[in-house]
């Protein structure tokens, strides 16, 4: 019965983003004389979303990224 | 302003319980340095062992981290990295993952640093002990498209214009709702997948810039589960799936229990 469900439901292959959101947003965070800890995650964020939308990559979504539920 | 030093940093991947064992599976570090453990060392906290590789701060340093975590290749590569030692050491025992990028100037200060922390470090330890983190992501399911001819295409040419306009609100409309109907649906498929885990934590929806993805997402949850109950677990997501039309899930994991570090997660 759980083979059922494995096989309809694959756990995928590592994505990029998907381990970007727990390498950025999760993880054992300590303060002290640390050089940089990622602590403010939007600030990474805000920089890939600077890049993306640089890159051009938006272009093409333009119509759905308009879309009012956005 | 910094004294130049030729010492290394040190990037810390994850906290271990010596009591796993401390034969560190072969797996190379971020830019393909040596993985070793660091134990901490102070009288009463015999077991907790940082592992640890050395780090360049001319390419680890807080400058030059800042400027790397902008370039996506290298953030995708180093984030590669620092997983791999992370599930690597996994398969000892208990491991409590760092964050991406935690670099210490020194393996002096960051044993001051860590043992200062030691008893959140040890709880935490203890909330994730025989458990694994499960990823559930939710998209809206592609909307069933009407038949082109359920909009009547007005012949007059004054109606062509308009006759466009109504079909591109009523797509929009259509759109909305599917993504009203989803996110409903994400809801309560989030609670009920709350039920089977001993935690669970909804990460904002991922960029489709980043994931690629054309549908809307609609949850980004992750949950930690008792390892015994990850069958039930997954059977529980594909059970929502097919009961639920509107919403489509997938299932990531297993993962280090990044999402679950933190003591109110």
């Amino acid at each position: 019965m759980a083979s059922v469900s494995t096989d309809r439901l694959p756990a995928q292959r590592l994505a990029l983003v998907d381990l970007l959101d727990r390498v950025l947003a999760g993880g054992v965070v300590i303060t002290g004389e640390i050089t940089l800890s990622v602590a403010d995650v939007d600030l990474v964020t805000i920089s890939l979303r600077a890049l993306l939308a640089s890159s051009g990559a938006l272009a093409g979504d333009a119509g759905r990224a308009g879309d009012p539920y956005g | 302003m910094m004294t130049v030093t030729d010492s290394p940093g040190i990037w810390v991947y994850a906290i271990v319980d010596a009591g796993d064992g401390l034969t560190l599976p072969k797996v190379a570090g971020v830019a393909g340095a040596e993985v070793r453990t660091a134990p901490l060392g102070s009288v009463t906290s015999a077991g907790l062992t940082a592992v640890v590789s050395d780090a360049d701060l001319a390419e680890f340093g807080e400058d030059a981290l800042r400027a790397h975590l902008e370039d996506l290749d290298w953030l995708a590569a180093v984030a590669q990295e620092h997983h791999g030692v992370i599930e690597a050491v996994a398969q000892l025992g208990t491991v409590l993952p760092m964050r991406l990028a935690t670099v210490y100037a020194s393996e002096a200060s960051m044993r001051a640093a860590l043992t200062g922390s030691e008893p959140g470090l040890r709880a935490a330890m203890g909330r994730l002990r025989s458990r694994t983190e499960w990823g559930v992501k939710g998209y809206v399911a592609q909307p069933k498209v009407p038949a082109g001819g359920t909009v009547p295409e007005d012949s007059a040419d004054a109606g062509a214009g308009m006759a466009y306009l109504r079909r591109r609100r009523d797509a929009l409309s259509a759109q909305r709702e599917s993504w009203r109907g989803a996110s409903d649906g994400a809801q309560a498929a989030h609670a009920e997948l709350a039920r089977h885990c001993a935690a669970s934590r909804l990460h904002p929806p991922q960029s489709p810039q980043l994931s690629g993805r054309k549908e809307a997402m609609v949850l980004n949850g992750a949950y930690l589960l008792d390892n015994d109950r990850a069958a039930e677990f997954s059977a529980a997501v594909a059970a929502l799936n097919d009961s639920d039309p509107r919403l489509r899930l997938e299932l990531t994991g297993p993962w280090p229990p990044y999402s679950f570090t933190a003591a109110d997660a």
